[in-house]
């Protein structure tokens, strides 16, 4: 067994003794931080398989952005935790609970195991496709090519997203600005680290956008590296959450999907076949649609992080 | 020379893996808070620093080289960030978490 196997298999195990930490720990809070540490050892785990898009995307994304999520939740929900826990449930509820879990993972199980060990792959197809795409990365070439109308719904089912968090709003804050309000002397060790990480990030977030094309990255991870600049700067209070009704704002938020959507309208007309792209113009076509995609995702992830508006709107 | 260059990644990286232990049973074994973020914080900014000091030779480019550095500085900026705002937290509430 050779030290990298011998790594591989020490990975393994403390993604599942992580896994098992995590829902076996007593409140929202330490679940959540096990969440997150999950999250980045699963990363480590896609660089293992030499999936590094995805382990960008687990990292950003899954451990990152849904981590503050999370933790926003854990502390709205404390006074409610507190309260449950004095009425624990009943017996035949735990076994039947028990019962449920143990079913959905042996049936998850078989059907892994089952899978043959060949599956159906489209995967030389894509590569030998490539070219006409003008990219070197085929994650990116699947995402906004091959199968650019599921992306495109992503991206919508992300602003509704948005919708569903404003309309928790009570009707007299409708349109007002979410979040905390800007502090006059914001703390001073988050500002700090927001005034030096947020240019940074804003750098490597572009460029993780940029070299998506051909290189690990694209829309997705950049987009949730800009937007982590937002929430950090957002959390330091040197700025607020715009209001709600803030038009840039909401133009913002449908920027990606709506392009996205007329540069298939126009591959209707131009190339003949809803979302294609004219040969040789893929690439350009295709970096212009992502541009607006870390746009949108940029400003959607911190709004989702800001929450339900909690002030009335200024006029 | 290669001997030389592989002596010294060994050595500085196997002191970093050393100051990571050593953080890790400070985590696991000192009384309270504040003593545990001391060791923690070593971890990351000793540990760190001397696994990328033992990688530095290694590296195929300045540019990479440049980035392991990069990794160091922005690890040690949100570790001494993480370490105040724990400290702080613990001081506010007046008792050791």
């Amino acid at each position: 067994m050779s030290v990298l196997q011998a790594l591989d298999i020490g990975l393994a195990f403390l993604v599942f003794a992580v896994a098992a930490w995590t829902i076996f720990a007593r409140g929202a809070f330490a679940a959540t931080v096990g969440y997150v540490v999950y999250g980045l050892l699963l990363a480590l785990v896609w660089i293992r398989l030499f999936a590094v898009d995805v382990a960008l995307t687990e990292a950003a994304i899954g451990s990152g952005v849904t981590g503050v999520l999370l933790i926003g939740a854990a502390a709205r929900l404390r006074a409610a935790e507190t309260a449950s826990d004095e009425k624990p449930l009943s017996g035949l509820t735990r076994v039947f609970a028990a019962a449920l879990c143990v079913l959905v993972a042996l049936a998850l199980a078989s059907v892994v195991l089952l899978l043959p060990d060949q599956g159906p792959s489209l995967a030389p197809l894509s590569m030998q496709k490539l070219p006409e795409t003008g990219l070197g990365n085929p994650v990116t070439a699947v995402l906004i090519a091959y199968r650019a109308f599921d992306t495109m719904l992503e991206k919508v089912v992300l602003v509704l997203a948005v919708v569903g968090v404003w309309s928790l709003a009570a009707d007299r804050y409708w349109g007002g600005a979410p979040g905390e309000a800007r502090a006059a002397s914001p703390e001073p060790t988050l500002a700090f680290l927001a005034q030096i990480l947020a240019p940074l990030g804003v750098l490597v977030g572009i460029h993780v956008f940029w070299v998506g094309a051909d290189e690990p990255g694209g829309a997705f991870q950049g987009g949730a590296i800009l937007a982590a600049m937002w929430i950090i700067v957002m959390m330091a209070r040197l700025t607020e959450a715009p209001q709600a009704n803030a038009f840039w704002l909401r133009l913002a938020l449908v920027a990606g999907p709506l392009v996205f959507l007329a540069a298939g309208a126009a591959g209707a007309i131009f190339a003949g076949n809803f979302f294609a792209y004219p040969p040789g113009f893929a690439k350009p076509a295709i970096l212009f649609i992502e541009a607006f995609m870390v746009l949108s995702i940029a400003v959607t992830l911190p709004m989702l992080v800001a929450g339900p508006p909690r002030r009335e709107p200024r006029q | 020379m290669s001997l030389v260059v592989d002596l010294f990644s060994i050595v500085a990286i196997g002191a970093g893996v050393f100051f990571f232990l050593a953080g890790t049973v400070g985590l696991l074994r000192f009384p309270d808070a504040l003593s545990r973020l001391h060791a923690l914080t070593k971890a990351d900014n000793l540990g760190l620093g001397l696994v990328v000091l033992g990688l530095l030779p290694r590296s195929d480019s300045l540019l990479a080289a440049l980035k392991l550095v990069a990794i160091w500085a922005l690890v040690q900026l949100a570790s001494a960030t993480a370490a105040q705002l724990v400290g702080r937290a613990v001081r506010c509430k007046g008792t050791a978490v």
